[in-house]
């Protein structure tokens, strides 16, 4: 019975969507007040049957109704509790209704949090966002229904995935969908501006605290997935290039560089076009990952059951969405260009530079990702682009990025002259250059110049984000008055670029000063690596709720003073037929010990067991955590939830 | 227009591709030995342990190399079409026993039935990798001047046999 | 209906595998160079089973083989080139995570570095456009302020 009611909330919705969709937009077009004013009601309707659909899913998870195919190819009786609700989406009808309820939750914010929009753009806005639903909804119903029945009813389901069986990975696609779908408000947006005709700085203010927040949910998603990756998988990586990483990263990259393209429009009312379409890329790149991970066109660990019919219907939908707005922008954005005057010399010029980094960055990865692909459908073999070429390609342009941070925040805007930032700037730079080399030489082993080419740059980002926050007082009367003024969109501008800056460093120490050793360990062996002492003491049996293990454990000293106790493991799921391994870790600041067993050995009760020393690998989900936090608090800034005070 | 249609030409590109992929199968691996000699081997047969079967012995033949293994699931798939093809006596099949124990490969044979010549025994797996083994089953045709012409990855079917294998046998058999 | 029966075996052999326990091997060589130019090798090469993984990370027997393989090449003095070209010579470019440099892949390795020239001329030439522009407009202001001042001196007399 909740299955049937899950599947008609959905078709519900899927006619009340199309309301919303279309409505508004011929009532936008054709300025007839009351299909405008469909809009806001549609919406709740809408969300209201996504949230019944979602919740019988949900329930039908927790209750063990095996009857729903999706349930029982995803759960079974022994399965806990929180990943019995996780495995809603842990698959991909279920992450597609997650997708749609987004969707329909960011609509319904929307709607809640713009009075200051004017009803007719407004109305344009909850269109185009209905079509994106239409289109998600329309394939859940066609080719993905999560509600299908199973006949006759297994007693026992097969059960979900073990690597999915975290709390990490638990929330990870939540984070992940709520970044997408997010973008998808600067993208209608950016539509409804194309439609109306009119593009001002007003429109760019309402669009950035959504885009802030989305990056934000993103920015958590994707380091959750590495995060994640790193201690799951028990091989110390933390990113692989795979494809749907990249279709992951890609529309991040352009989420970065539309915030800062906002920025510039509002402030400046210029950039519109590149804001406009900047827009468009973010949200296409994200639908783009959706077709990559569910079409099977590219292998990736990611991907859901690939099924190429199911692909051409997302093709389908990609060239409409995107090729459509595209289209509407190569027709309209020859009017809303603006000639904006600006100085060779200015942070509108830093900014614009900025971009263009970013949009070669972003072109390239997605190079990179379908270029196998293109060989392919040419004919001319089979080959694979992987770390080694994205790291290549990657790390160099990271560098001119990295010098620009600090300072495209400290130029002025309009016009500004080198010698005014070479003035407040070179002690900076030396206090970073001499801090970094003081850090190498009197704690790294062996001074790797691309280390210390990363340090320095990571040190200038964060002293010069540091440097930027005392600037704005230094000339102040009262300073700590002037700081507490200081409003939320700078702090977390400076937030987050200090995160940069962190991320940096723990990408730099870590990629080039870890150790890892395979070694033999009989119980009362022991090895040393990094500085500490590993003291194998055997290995014995113990228990899960769905599973039994090998448990190892190992004592962790350094200098004679105990440091952790780990205990790695290797898990045989009863639903699955193979081992899966727990890796142990010690996690610090400064470094992670990592530990992972390998395989018995013949004979002492012997085993492999891999050993890792990871120097402040932390670091790099710390920083991304705080970039997330700063889109956070500049999308708190009291200038978005001031009422009505500027003409519409 | 111009510029502000680039991207949009770019997207038409993206999509074009894209529709392609979608008809390809990116996990496929195709061998880099088509039009190439055979890997040169030398290996106990299965049945004979004492005598060493080596490709050359074939020269002036076509023939099907099917790599095979008891362990291997998907092998009990194609063995009936195998078996089928091996009494038609169109193309002789000669196997490569990958990565198994003697024992279990010839218990499989007993129940199954055995449509080869001769199955070469690989235990270790190195003759595999000369020919660039990836996955099992894997079905060669090689013609009489011992070059490998075709590969097929996978279990043999149906549709495989009619419209790939058998029809380039038969080709490569007319020629001289 | 090949396809879906291979992608759903592929998948269900990766989604079995799943991610595991990367080949915790005991490898012995004579000298950390050696053991340097082993773990970059299994780094850059693709497991062909698991074909998300490089030889380093994959649990197939297969990654297993080759990873002993690429040892005993390693221990045989035979040099990085060599041990690439044997992989390649059996699998195809594909097993090399690293692409070739080759007419292929040109625009591969190149096309990078041509997006970010392309991108900043083009980023130049609007400034530069711009800035003239900027020049002209100014120009004709002060033109303009010229003439009202001359049209003054003029009703002035």
């Amino acid at each position: 019975m909740i299955p049937e009611l899950g599947h008609f909330a959905l078709i519900l919705a899927l006619s009340l969507t199309v309301v919303q969709a279309v409505m508004p937009l011929v009532g936008a077009w054709k300025n007839i007040p009351e299909w405008i004013a469909i809009a806001r009601p549609s919406v709740w309707a809408q969300l209201l049957f996504m949230l019944v659909a979602f919740a019988c899913l949900t329930y039908s998870f927790i209750v063990h109704d095996f009857s729903v195919a999706y349930v029982a190819n995803n759960s079974n009786t022994e399965l806990p509790l929180l990943y019995r609700i996780s495995a809603v989406w842990g698959a991909h009808e279920g992450s597609l209704l997650l997708w749609a309820l987004a969707l329909s939750l960011w609509t319904g914010g929307v709607t809640v949090f713009s009075r200051n929009v004017p009803d007719r753009m407004l109305a344009r806005v909850i269109g185009v966002m209905g079509l994106v639903s239409i289109g998600f909804l329309l394939f859940m119903i066609l080719t993905s229904n999560p509600f299908d029945r199973l006949f006759p009813v297994p007693v026992q389901g097969r059960d979900l995935n073990p690597l999915l069986q975290d709390p990490g990975l638990a929330i990870h696609p939540p984070m992940l969908y709520m970044g997408y779908v997010g973008f998808s408000v600067a993208f209608a947006f950016a539509i409804a501006a194309m439609l109306g005709g009119k593009l001002d700085a007003a429109w760019a203010k309402w669009s950035r605290p959504w885009t802030n927040v989305a990056w934000m949910f993103l920015t958590f998603g994707i380091a959750l997935g590495s995060w994640w990756a790193y201690y799951e998988l028990g091989w110390g990586g933390w990113w692989f290039w795979d494809p749907v990483e990249n279709a992951s990263f890609m529309p991040w990259i352009m989420g970065t560089a539309l915030m800062h393209s906002l920025a510039v429009t509002e402030k400046r009312g210029s950039f519109k076009a590149w804001t406009v379409l900047l827009a468009i890329f973010a949200f296409s790149l994200s639908l783009l990952g959706t077709f990559l991970v569910r079409s099977g066109v590219l292998t990736s660990v990611h991907a859901f059951a690939t099924d190429p019919t199911r692909g051409v219907f997302i093709l389908m939908f990609l060239a409409f969405v995107v090729g459509g707005s595209l289209l509407l922008y190569a027709i309209r954005a020859p009017q809303i260009r603006t000639a904006s005057q600006f100085d060779v010399f200015s942070r509108d010029t830093a900014l614009l530079f900025n971009n263009v980094l970013l949009v070669v960055v972003t072109a390239s990865i997605l190079l990179g990702t379908l270029y196998p692909l293109a060989i392919d459908a040419l004919g001319a073999g089979k080959i694979s682009v992987g770390p080694p070429y994205f790291n290549s390609v990657f790390v160099p342009l990271t560098i001119p990025l990295a010098m620009l941070v600090g300072v495209g925040a400290l130029m002025r805007w309009k016009t500004d002259t080198p010698s005014r930032l070479v003035k407040k700037l070179w002690p900076v730079l030396l206090v970073s250059v001499v801090v970094a080399m003081v850090l190498m030489f009197s704690f790294a082993a062996e001074v790797k110049p691309m280390a210390l080419v990363g340090v320095v740059l990571a040190i200038w980002v964060m002293a010069s984000t540091i440097y930027g926050i005392w600037d704005r007082v230094k000339d102040k009367q009262k300073k700590i008055s002037a700081l507490i003024k200081a409003p939320l969109g700078f702090y977390g501008m400076s937030m987050a670029h200090f995160g940069v800056g962190v991320f940096i460093i723990g990408i730099t120490l870590t990629s080039l000063y870890s150790s890892e050793k395979d070694v033999r360990l009989a119980p009362g062996d022991n090895y040393q690596l990094g500085g500490y002492e590993f003291a194998f003491n055997g290995v014995q049996r113990a228990q899960g709720p769905n599973y039994v293990a090998h448990q190892g454990n190992l004592t962790v000293k350094r200098d004679g003073e105990l440091v952790a106790m780990l205990e790695p493991e290797k898990r045989f799921y009863r639903a699955q037929s193979n081992p899966m391994t727990e890796a142990a870790i010690d996690a610090g600041i400064t470094r992670d010990l990592f530990v992972a067993l390998g395989e018995e050995l013949k004979n002492d009760n012997a085993w492999s067991v891999r050993l890792y020393h990871k120097p402040f690998i932390r670091w790099i989900w710390m920083g991304a955590f705080l970039m997330g936090l700063g889109g956070l608090l500049a999308a708190c800034d009291k200038r978005y939830r001031v009422k009505n005070k500027e003409a519409a | 227009m111009n510029r502000f249609a680039l991207p949009l030409g770019i997207f038409t590109l993206l999509v074009v591709l894209l529709a392609i992929g979608l008809s390809l199968d990116p996990r496929e691996v195709p061998s880099p030995f088509i039009g190439k000699p055979t890997p040169v081997f030398s290996l106990p047969a299965l049945y004979q342990p004492d005598q060493q079967f080596s490709p050359q012995q074939l020269e002036g033949k076509v023939w099907l190399f099917n790599v095979w293994a008891s362990w291997c699931v998907s092998c009990r798939q194609e063995h009936p079409l195998l078996m089928q093809l091996s009494k038609q006596n169109l193309v002789p099949i000669y196997g490569l026993n990958y990565k198994d124990e003697s024992n279990d490969a010839k218990q499989w044979l007993q129940q199954w039935g055995n449509p080869y010549q001769l199955s070469a025994h690989d235990l270790t797996g190195s003759v595999g990798i000369d020919w660039g083994v990836y996955g099992v089953p894997e079905t060669f045709v090689v013609d009489k001047a011992g070059v490998v012409r075709h590969k097929h990855i996978g279990p043999v079917t149906v549709d495989a046999l009619e419209n790939e294998l058998l029809p380039l046998v038969k080709k490569l058999q007319a020629e001289g | 209906m090949n396809i879906k029966f291979y992608s759903l075996l592929f998948i269900g052999l990766l989604v079995l595998s799943g991610k595991l326990f990367a080949g915790v091997e005991i490898q012995r060589f004579e000298n950390a160079q050696q053991q340097q130019q082993y773990k970059k090798l299994i780094d850059e090469l693709r497991c062909l089973v698991c074909q998300n993984q490089n030889l380093a990370d994959s649990d197939a027997e297969l990654a297993q083989d080759l990873r002993k393989k690429v040892a005993d090449m390693i221990v045989s003095n035979k040099s990085e080139d060599e041990i690439i070209d044997y992989m390649v010579a059996r699998y195809g470019d594909f097993v090399l995570y690293r692409p070739p440099f080759k007419l292929q892949t040109l625009l591969l390795w190149l096309g990078p570095f041509l997006i970010l020239v392309v991108a900043v001329l083009v980023l130049v030439k609007n400034i530069r456009a711009q800035q003239a522009k900027e020049k002209i407009t100014v120009a004709s202001a002060q033109k303009e302020k010229a003439r009202q001042i001359l049209e003054q001196k003029e009703g002035e007399k």
